[in-house]
């Protein structure tokens, strides 16, 4: 099943500088497993060590932030747009 | 390395202290969407200024409100254009990235806008941070 996954401008370096590249799953967490596997150097960018999501990276199911839904485990759909988002922050 | 300056059309530099004002006391926050050239180097030049909420509800620190950053970054999309920049305010320091703004530096392309509170006339500056470098950059403010 195909959704698209919006990259943002710092990590495109390592999804060889594309925009927006195609998901396959079932959840948020099966369409990152298999993110990872094609582009390895996504992973620590959007998961802990202990495969959570990072605490400084913001996932939207289309208008919804995963973390009020349910997490990695929410389900995605056919044609839904998964947009990674990294936190802007300072002091 | 020379940095392109930010260029700003006065009634973008205006709508960035108006926001930094309303914020106050807490920090204020937003983006700003412009071109890049073909080494994603931002041009400097820029298309529209996005005022966004503040997450963290702050006096010491802020957070773009996720939400704002996805409506703009699908605008900016919709237009082939990105988010090239952020600023905040520091509402009593000078307009000078701090320790935290190094640290959480997200996009070594991006323009790093810091507005200062501190006296009664707002002081906008500008910055690239590189690893950790900081390496100020002109503002040059343009009539519409």
């Amino acid at each position: 099943m195909a959704v698209e996954v919006k990259i943002p401008t710092v990590m495109r370096a390592s999804a060889d500088g594309q925009a927006s590249v195609d998901g396959n799953g079932l959840t948020v967490r099966e369409i990152f497993s298999d993110l990872v596997n094609r582009y390895p150097g996504l992973k620590a960018n959007l998961l802990d060590q202990e495969g959570n999501l990072h605490k400084f990276v913001n996932v939207y199911r289309d208008d919804d932030d995963i973390r009020y839904l349910e997490g990695l485990d929410t389900s995605v759909s056919e044609g839904a747009v998964v947009s990674i988002l990294p936190a802007v922050a300072g002091g | 390395m020379s940095f392109a300056p930010l260029r700003l059309q006065s009634n973008q530099y205006q709508t960035i202290i108006d926001h930094c004002l309303d914020g106050f006391p807490c920090e204020a926050c937003g983006l700003l969407v412009g071109s890049v050239d073909k080494h994603y180097e931002p041009t400097g030049e820029i298309d529209s200024v996005h005022p966004c909420r503040n997450a963290d509800e702050s006096t010491r620190t802020y957070t773009v409100d996720s939400r704002d950053l996805l409506q703009v970054t699908r605008q900016a999309d919709e237009n082939n254009l990105q988010i090239v920049s952020v600023w905040h305010s520091h509402t009593h320091t000078e307009a000078y990235p701090s320790e935290t703004d190094v640290r959480q530096a997200l996009d070594p392309s991006w323009i790093y806008v810091l507005v200062s509170l501190r006296n009664p006339q707002p002081e906008v500056r500008a910055y690239r941070i590189i690893t950790g470098q900081i390496t100020e950059i002109d503002v040059i403010v343009s009539p519409e």
